[in-house]
């Protein structure tokens, strides 16, 4: 009994181990509530927001930022179920409709836009050209859940297009559809133009062109009444953050 | 049936056994009764009706029963040769079968994809040679259902075959019966108890795969989401439907457990 | 020729068994003490053990040898343990009819030939009834009826008695003797009881220590016992030495640790051995006189021993003595109280040379 306490508790320690080497210093003997601000993030903002957030907490000595990822319509579900967060920034405006009134405490900002674009893998097996490939079947053809702001999005081009493509699988979130096409599990999936460049040379991109495309935005919005939520918000309008977002596949914040 | 009135005294009547007894019990009971008390109930059956639902649950059916029947052929041989072998590479086989116990379902989804996906071990080859792919099919589901239950069942169906008496099996050959008629007609008959209960547990792992599935084989509906992803599907869609869904499986485990338990597990 | 020859060497533990043996038909029992190697030797018969060397030839054929090593399937064996070791799942019929199917016989043909075989040992009222359903003797009768149902050459039988009480085993032990005497092939039984040995079989094996160490029919043996252990399994006494003439014969005792040389008068020359040589001498514990104080007798082998234990059978009790020589002696409960035998005592033991029986070794 002693021998089995005794392992697992090494198992766990191992465990912990491996994260901390992984993961910035540890912040745990911090005071959590006051200096910390929690951010609930879509999973295409996973590679851009970690930049923004570094000059947020330069910008705010003392601060420390925990930034988590998951599908948006997770991320609404969650707040609304009580998970602490202070902001919440997602991949589409629908995704925002069941966040519940009582926990909204700021204006809606949008802070960005994102375009669909076809993740291919490097060497392009299907040899998808452009849109219409999609349709020609033989495809192994990957897409997001519709539950999901890229599903949303990608319902509404394959329908605006009028395509019917066979689809393969409807991925729980955008990293899981691009990691499907990282892979070679499939030969083309739908996902932002941000991801595929935050892929780097994983995996390659077919552009969809503009005037056939689909525009998702970004919003944000403080879920917390504390002062530095609302102020992280408006940081993503930030001159600096936005040009960020631009290099990283973002298009610009909609006028308002 | 007691046919005497006379009860032995509990050699557990203490508070501080029964507290953290209790506990433990609650904690389980009460997200169970949760999930009752939040389901739709006069709207039940619209719920079930949805395709979504339907769907999910008929390719549940269809996948656990394939997997049971390659459970079946695959698990019990399996577990009578770790039972009786001595082989040396017998204590690596018992280790290794075991492994998908402790695995995290979703890194199995990733060695599946790394053995059987279109640029797999096995799955290349596969692809160039015959065409076939793996991922994203039924098939696909299967696989990742038998990863993670062949384990549970050939874990608990050794144990009852190692408490077999080896004289059994021994008379059974001195009386002319090979190998093959001496498990099929002495061994399997006699730890049938030990088999349904692996199986039970088995299933029980392969009805809730959730990881390992939608890993290596994704999500479509009537394709490869079976009910565990057609309930995380829905339930940032549609939550009643995905409350349905969930008060489905929760009966179906239910009655079969206990179908199980008063026939065969005691 | 009908009989069993086998040379085996067989590895079980720390324990090595080999052993030749050679069985007519008939029972054969085997007898040795716990830890002799009689059931490695009766699996590894039936190729349930392997064998570092084995040669078993039977009624003519070759079970092992000569690149030969049949599985157990393929021995025409039968195999009877001290639990009935009865299949749970199947009616008593079918127990018995197991071993024909398997054998290749049709399904009527061999729950036939399984009624007739429940018949013979008398269970022919309950063939439908489960093994859990009948007595401990039933299911053991059931368990030499599947044994006999193939017809098999060689009958092992491995204590087949010794798990059964006492009262179901004497009946179980008549029924036992009954069946063998009907049964044409080579029967082995092994036991440490000597009453289902000199019940059950024609002729005895001993093994110690995995070697066989005495063969003969019950007389012979009982006769001339060769080892401490046969000895003592038919209750005499035995001693060994060198044959001597010196004022008459004698068999001179060796010396050993404490222990002096010592001599033992014998009235007569023993039949078949010549002075010098190694002979085995037996005395029979009812021979063996007590005296509290060193009598006057004619008794020409006398020695002042000390008590080791007692043990009491019936109205006879069992003195085990130490001291010069070991010696058992047979003494009424009267004799036990009027000496005070008690473990430590001293006692004088006197034997007469013509209770002496030696014979070559």
């Amino acid at each position: 009994m002693v021998r089995l306490v005794g392992l697992l508790a090494a198992a766990s320690l191992t465990l912990a181990a491996c994260t901390r080497d992984a993961a910035q210093p540890d912040n745990a003997d911090e005071p959590q509530d006051a200096l910390t601000l929690t951010v609930l993030a879509a999973s295409s903002l996973t590679d851009v927001l970690e930049p923004v957030v570094d000059t947020f907490e330069v910008d705010h000595p003392g601060l420390t930022v925990r930034a988590s990822f998951a599908a948006s319509s997770t991320i609404v579900q969650q707040v609304n179920e009580g998970a602490p967060a202070d902001v919440v920034a997602l991949a589409g405006e629908a995704s925002l409709e069941p966040l519940e009134e009582d926990r909204r405490d700021g204006p809606v900002s949008l802070f960005a836009t994102n375009q669909l674009e076809i993740a291919v893998p490097v060497d392009n097996p299907g040899g998808v050209a452009d849109l219409d490939d999609l349709a020609a079947g033989e495809l192994t053809l990957v897409v997001c859940a519709e539950q999901v702001p890229c599903g949303q999005a990608t319902a509404r081009l394959l329908a605006q297009e009028g395509l019917e493509p066979p689809i393969a699988s409807y991925e729980s979130d955008v990293r899981a559809t691009l990691t499907k096409v990282e892979l070679g599990e499939a030969d083309a999936g739908l996902v932002y133009r941000s991801d595929v460049a935050a892929a780097g040379d994983r995996v390659a991109g077919v552009e969809i062109p503009e005037d056939r495309n689909v525009v998702n935005r970004y919003p944000a919005l403080a879920v917390s009444d504390r002062e530095l939520a609302q102020a992280f918000v408006d940081h993503l309008l930030a001159e600096r953050v936005q040009a960020r977002l631009r290099e990283a596949g973002f298009g610009p914040a909609p006028e308002r | 049936m007691r046919a005497t009135s006379t009860r032995e005294r509990p050699t557990t009547g203490s508070w501080s056994l029964r507290v953290p007894a209790l506990i433990g019990i609650a904690f389980v009971v009460v997200p169970l009764l949760a999930l009752l008390a939040r389901t739709d109930w006069p709207q039940l059956g619209t719920h079930l009706s949805s395709p979504v639902v339907g769907q999910s649950l008929r390719l549940s059916a269809v996948t656990t029963s394939a997997t049971m029947v390659l459970v079946w052929l695959l698990g019990t041989p399996l577990a009578w040769l770790l039972a009786r072998s001595d082989h040396p590479l017998t204590a690596w086989a018992r280790a290794v079968i075991t492994v998908p116990l402790v695995l995290p379902p979703v890194v199995g989804g990733v060695a599946l994809l790394m053995a059987w996906g279109r640029r797999g071990v096995v799955g290349g080859p596969l692809e160039a040679w015959f065409g076939i792919s793996v991922p994203f099919t039924t098939l696909a589901v299967v696989m990742a259902e038998l990863f993670v239950a062949l384990p549970f069942y050939v874990v608990s169906v050794e144990g009852a075959m190692r408490g077999l008496d080896r004289r059994v099996d021994q008379v059974a050959a001195t009386l002319g019966a090979g190998p093959v008629r001496t498990f099929v007609h002495v061994v399997v008959p006699l730890v049938l108890p030990g088999i349904a209960a692996g199986s039970a547990l088995a299933w029980a792992r392969a009805l809730g795969e959730f990881g390992a599935t939608i890993t290596f084989a994704g999500s479509f509906p009537g394709r490869t989401q079976t009910a565990p992803l057609g309930v995380y599907a829905a339930l940032e869609q549609d939550p009643d439907a995905a409350l349905a869904l969930s008060v489905v499986m929760l009966a179906v485990s239910v009655l079969v457990l206990g179908g199980l338990r008063s026939r065969w597990l005691r | 020729m009908s009989g069993l020859r086998a040379d085996l060497r067989v590895r079980r533990g720390e324990h090595v068994v080999e052993a030749r043996l050679d069985a007519p038909a008939g029972v054969s029992a085997l007898l040795g003490p716990n830890g002799s190697g009689k059931t490695t030797l009766l699996l590894a018969l039936a190729g349930l053990l392997h064998a570092e060397r084995a040669r078993v030839e039977v009624a003519g054929r070759t079970w092992a040898g000569d690149g030969v090593d049949l599985p157990p399937a393929r021995r025409s064996v039968g195999l009877v343990l001290a639990d009935p070791v009865l299949f749970g799942h199947l009616s008593l019929l079918d127990n018995v009819a197991f071993g024909p199917r398997s054998r290749g016989m049709p399904r009527r043909a061999a729950r036939a030939r399984a009624q007739e075989e429940l018949g013979r040992v008398g269970l022919g009222e309950l063939l439908r009834r489960r093994p859990a359903q009948v007595s401990s003797g039933q299911a053991q009768r059931v368990a030499l009826a599947r044994a006999l149902a193939t017809d098999p050459d060689v009958l092992l039988l491995d204590e087949p008695l010794s798990a059964l009480d006492p009262q179901t085993r004497s009946r179980t032990r008549a029924d036992l003797a009954t069946r063998l005497r009907a049964y044409p092939g080579v029967t082995l039984l092994t036991t440490h009881d000597p009453l289902d040995a000199l019940t059950l079989a024609d002729r005895l094996l001993f093994l110690e220590e995995g070697r066989v160490t005495q063969t003969g029919t019950p007389g012979e043996v009982v006769a001339r016992p060769r080892t401490a252990y046969v000895a003592s399994l038919v209750g005499l006494n035995l001693l060994t030495g060198t044959l001597v003439d010196q004022e008459g014969w004698a068999v001179a005792l060796e010396a050993d640790g404490a222990r002096p040389a010592g001599r033992l008068v014998l009235a007569e020359a023993p039949e078949g051995a010549a002075a010098g040589e190694q002979v085995w001498a037996s005395v029979n514990p009812a021979a063996v006189a007590l005296f509290s104080q060193r009598p006057q007798t004619s008794a020409r082998n006398l020695w002042l021993l000390r008590v080791e234990s007692v043990t009491v059978t019936g109205q006879r009790a069992r003195v085990h003595l130490t001291g010069d020589v070991d010696l058992v002696a047979e003494v009424t409960l009267g004799a036990v109280a009027e000496l005070d035998v008690q473990r430590g005592r001293e006692l004088w033991a006197a034997v007469k040379a013509t209770e002496i029986h030696a014979y070559p070794a």
